[in-house]
């Protein structure tokens, strides 16, 4: 089968392209090694069908980002049979100094010229013959997002791949190209493929090049001294032939663009008006906040735009009070999309649940057969696919605010307060996100362009509190007011949630500076012009998130799932015990066994009977973050048989606090220890993904360790004041080993 | 001569002297930062940086740290 390969700079249509190109044939994964999207589909409208590879989007075939290389090695190693190279009609020189970078490939290949139709709307026009012309390739104009062209443009395509093409460069007139025709005929003589390519990375200094010919390098350098010096250029070749290229690009080709009016930074566009408001000196992140929180309202809300006691009345009339329905569109107030979506989901599955039982029950299926399959397996399940609906309807908002182009200008507006943290602006989105739901805020850190940036970001972003610890939080701080007669539960709640950014920020500081060191990576961004996203994309990209996220919740995330329900429900003589009998399980005799590592946190052994239980409970948090409540629920039964609980689960840990003598500090650090600590396994499996093998485990490590300390200081420091004083002590050391080894290292590195 | 990152909000330039090394270098080079093009400074960050440039027909954003590699007259 031919294999076309799809490149050009970010924000091209490229995406847009391969959707119109493939369809429902494209799949997504990785490239070997990076978490880079590899996206790959079938062109099936001719009679050949053909694979297209769309490589990332990049400006150029520079050694230094993961995008370039993957595109690089891809072009050079793969051997597609033609390269489609799409370019920005709008923003011609830029996208073209990629172009004169493919076209000294010997592939052939065809320019895609992209967003004509806007030109047009602009007045503008491409003289397309000439520029056809002088550039030696084909050229169409098409517009991806209308699907206009893209079918000739596949002609075109394979037309040009009948025909040997030898790689042509811009390059020959400049000065360094006595040295670049050189280099090439050593090469040829050689035998590699791709001379010329090669020969020019060679000249320019190319630190992948360099290394893989060294002799070549030592031979290309000794010719620039010897012929290219005495005509008095001597040195930066790097500058020289970008340079060259862009003079090129104004010279012959920039020509064939006709303006319908001069070129003019002051008269204001309708992005560049757009963005007068949304960039704004003063209103710029007042509206961002806005928008980030409609974002949060929309999908977590239970009375949208605060209608309840309006919208009340309506609800009342529409449905009796309990009827299914009604539940799922009707909480306090009109539901939000978000909330919708998930009660239905969640009304489908427990009534499949239900079926489930009664069909085993029928069948006379013993006791544990129906609590494997409904409470084990389903609900496992349930519980997990119960994200999914806000996991997408938080991807879908965050996608549009990506493809309209603001997420660009949330980087610029907010890049200066976070690189003081070792992070670059664009951090800030995925870490926010991380308040809905990590597993979208996780994959979300791919737009960061640096690994260590990238990585240290997914660490930090359990710690924004997500939707699922909420019941946490609340149902322990009903419990501590109501215990102990004082605080107050929403002052508990929003100070968890600060403590959460707190140690997120700390954190990130402290990886910046000493296991995850180095520079922030720049920020050399182009701020593309907005634009309304195709529903299509938006829509295929959805279907590709709401894939992966099935697949781990039917593989990873099941199998724990069941683990865990067997854990707690059988006891170690292999019978079943049920959640009634769970302080039998086998998951309580390893809460008891793990139960002295919580003494420093408060919830070890200084408790009495059901000490236990604060173990068992964090451990089946693992599946989710609301079983920790859930657990509680059942375990309060345990205590007091026929003990009846309520939704928020605030009685339940109130008879847990009186039965165990837990302390009110004790159980903060307790809250803080499961918001903290390791993730739920939906979480874990995205870490996963994401990090790869050797940074996940010690990403592991670093959840656990960080949990820990801040919980045993949270409990330390709540029973007894003074030790705030030597947790302050240890602080200041820790500041200055910190300072003291990057003071090291840094010397090490300058040597 | 003055630094990119000088410039005034409003202010017309035209790149002289790309200085810095490595992959700050080469990608201001390939976002089309060469000798000789013209920048214009849009507007800068509500914090005051990063700032944002038009260059070759489109909209750049850059931190002043970087642009301060940039000598314009």
């Amino acid at each position: 089968m031919l294999k076309f390969a799809l490149a050009g700079n970010p924000n091209s249509g490229k995406t847009t392209l391969f959707n119109a190109l493939t369809g429902s044939t494209a799949h997504v994964g990785n490239w070997p090694g990076v978490t880079v999207d590899k996206r790959e589909g079938t062109y099936k409208k001719r009679d050949e069908p053909v694979d297209i590879v769309d490589l990332p989007g990049i400006y150029s075939l520079s050694p230094y980002t993961p995008e370039e290389v993957v595109a690089r090695n891809f072009v050079l190693e793969e051997n597609p049979d033609c390269i489609i190279n799409i370019v920005d009609a709008t923003n011609l020189e830029r996208n073209l100094y990629l172009t004169t970078q493919l076209m000294e490939l010997s592939v052939p290949m065809v320019v895609a010229l992209n967003m004509t139709d806007v030109l047009k709307k602009r007045g503008d026009s491409i003289d397309v013959k000439t520029l056809e012309k002088r550039i030696g390739l084909p050229v169409v104009e098409i517009s991806a997002l209308k699907g206009m062209n893209v079918d000739d443009l596949m002609d075109r395509a394979l037309e040009t791949v009948k025909i040997r093409r030898v790689g042509r460069t811009v390059l020959k007139d400049s000065i360094l190209g006595s040295a670049i025709v050189n280099a090439e005929i050593a090469f040829k003589l050689k035998g590699v493929p791709a001379p010329l390519f090669h020969a020019i990375k060679l000249v320019e200094r190319d630190e992948i090049e360099v290394k893989n010919h060294p002799q070549e390098a030592k031979a290309v350098e000794a010719f620039i001294l010897e012929n290219v010096c005495k005509d008095g250029f001597c040195g930066d070749v790097e500058a020289e032939i970008a340079d060259a290229r862009y003079k090129y690009i104004t010279e012959h080709f920039s020509s064939t663009l006709t303006r319908a009016r001069k070129l003019d930074y002051t008269e204001l566009s309708k992005s560049d008006k757009a963005d007068k408001v949304l960039t704004h000196k003063w209103f710029g992140i007042p509206i961002f906040l806005v928008i980030l929180f409609s974002i949060f309202h929309l999908t977590f809300s239970e009375n949208m735009l605060y209608l309840g006691s309006i919208i009340k009345p309506f609800g009342e009339w529409c449905g009796k009070e309990g009827a299914a329905w009604k539940g799922i569109f009707f909480t306090d107030g009109l539901n939000s999309p978000g909330i919708i979506l998930f009660n239905a989901l969640d009304y489908v599955t427990s009534q499949i649940g239900e079926y489930l039982a009664k069909g085993l029950n029928g069948l006379g299926a013993s006791e544990w057969a129906i609590g494997l399959v409904c409470d084990g397996a389903w609900s496992g399940l349930a519980a997990v696919l119960s994200f999914l609906p806000q996991i997408l309807v938080l991807f879908l908002f965050f996608s549009i605010l990506e493809d309209t182009g603001y997420m660009a200008r949330v980087a610029f507006m907010l890049d200066r307060l976070f690189r003081r943290f070792g992070v670059s602006g664009r951090a800030f989105m995925p870490m926010i996100m991380g308040f809905g739901c990590s597993v979208p805020a996780m994959v979300n850190t791919r737009t960061l362009a640096d690994e260590k940036e990238r990585a240290a970001t997914i660490r930090v972003i359990p710690f924004f509190s997500c939707g699922a610890k909420l019941p946490i939080l609340t149902a322990i701080a009903g419990g501590i007011v109501l215990s102990f007669g004082k605080g107050n539960a929403d002052v508990i709640t929003y100070s968890m949630y600060v403590l959460g950014v707190v140690t997120a920020l700390i954190a990130l500081l402290v990886m910046r500076n000493t296991t995850m060191r180095g520079e922030t990576s720049p920020f050399i961004m182009e701020l593309p012009t907005y634009h309304i996203p195709g529903f299509k994309n938006l829509m295929l990209h959805l279907w590709d998130k709401a894939k992966h996220f099935i697949q781990k919740a039917f593989t990873v995330i099941f199998a724990s799932t069941i683990i865990i329900w067997f854990l707690s429900n059988f006891s170690w003589d292999w019978h079943y015990v049920g959640v009634a009998n769970m302080e039998k399980s086998i998951l309580a005799s390893i809460g008891k066994l793990i139960q002295p590592l919580f003494t420093p946190l408060g919830f070890g052994s200084q408790l009495k009977a059901f000490g236990w239980m604060f173990a068992v409970a964090a451990i089946t948090g693992l599946i989710a973050k609301e079983n920790v409540i859930a657990t509680f629920g059942s375990l309060a039964a345990v205590i007091l048989a026929g003990f009846e609980g309520t939704e928020e689960g605030v009685a339940e840990v109130a008879l847990i606090i009186q039965e165990t003598g837990v302390s009110m500090p004790a159980l903060i650090s307790f809250i803080a220890f499961n918001m903290l600590t390791i993730p739920c396994f939906a979480a874990v499996a995205t870490a996963k993904a994401e990090l790869g093998k050797g940074k996940f485990r010690w990403t592991l490590l670093f959840w656990l360790a960080v949990s820990y300390l801040v919980s045993c200081m949270v409990y330390t420091v709540g029973e007894w004041g003074w030790t705030a004083i030597v947790w302050g002590i240890l602080a200041v050391c820790a500041v200055v080993g910190i300072v003291l080894y990057n003071k090291i290292m840094d010397k090490k590195e300058a040597k | 001569m003055k630094l990119l990152s000088q410039l005034e909000i409003g202010e017309h330039a035209t790149v002289a002297v790309v200085n810095g090394e490595g992959a700050v270098r080469r990608r201001l080079f390939d976002m089309g930062i060469t000798p000789g093009a013209q920048v214009y400074l849009r507007k800068k960050a509500p914090l005051g940086d990063p700032i944002e440039i038009a260059i070759r027909g489109y909209e750049l954003t850059l931190r002043k740290a970087e642009a301060a590699h940039v000598e314009v007259q």
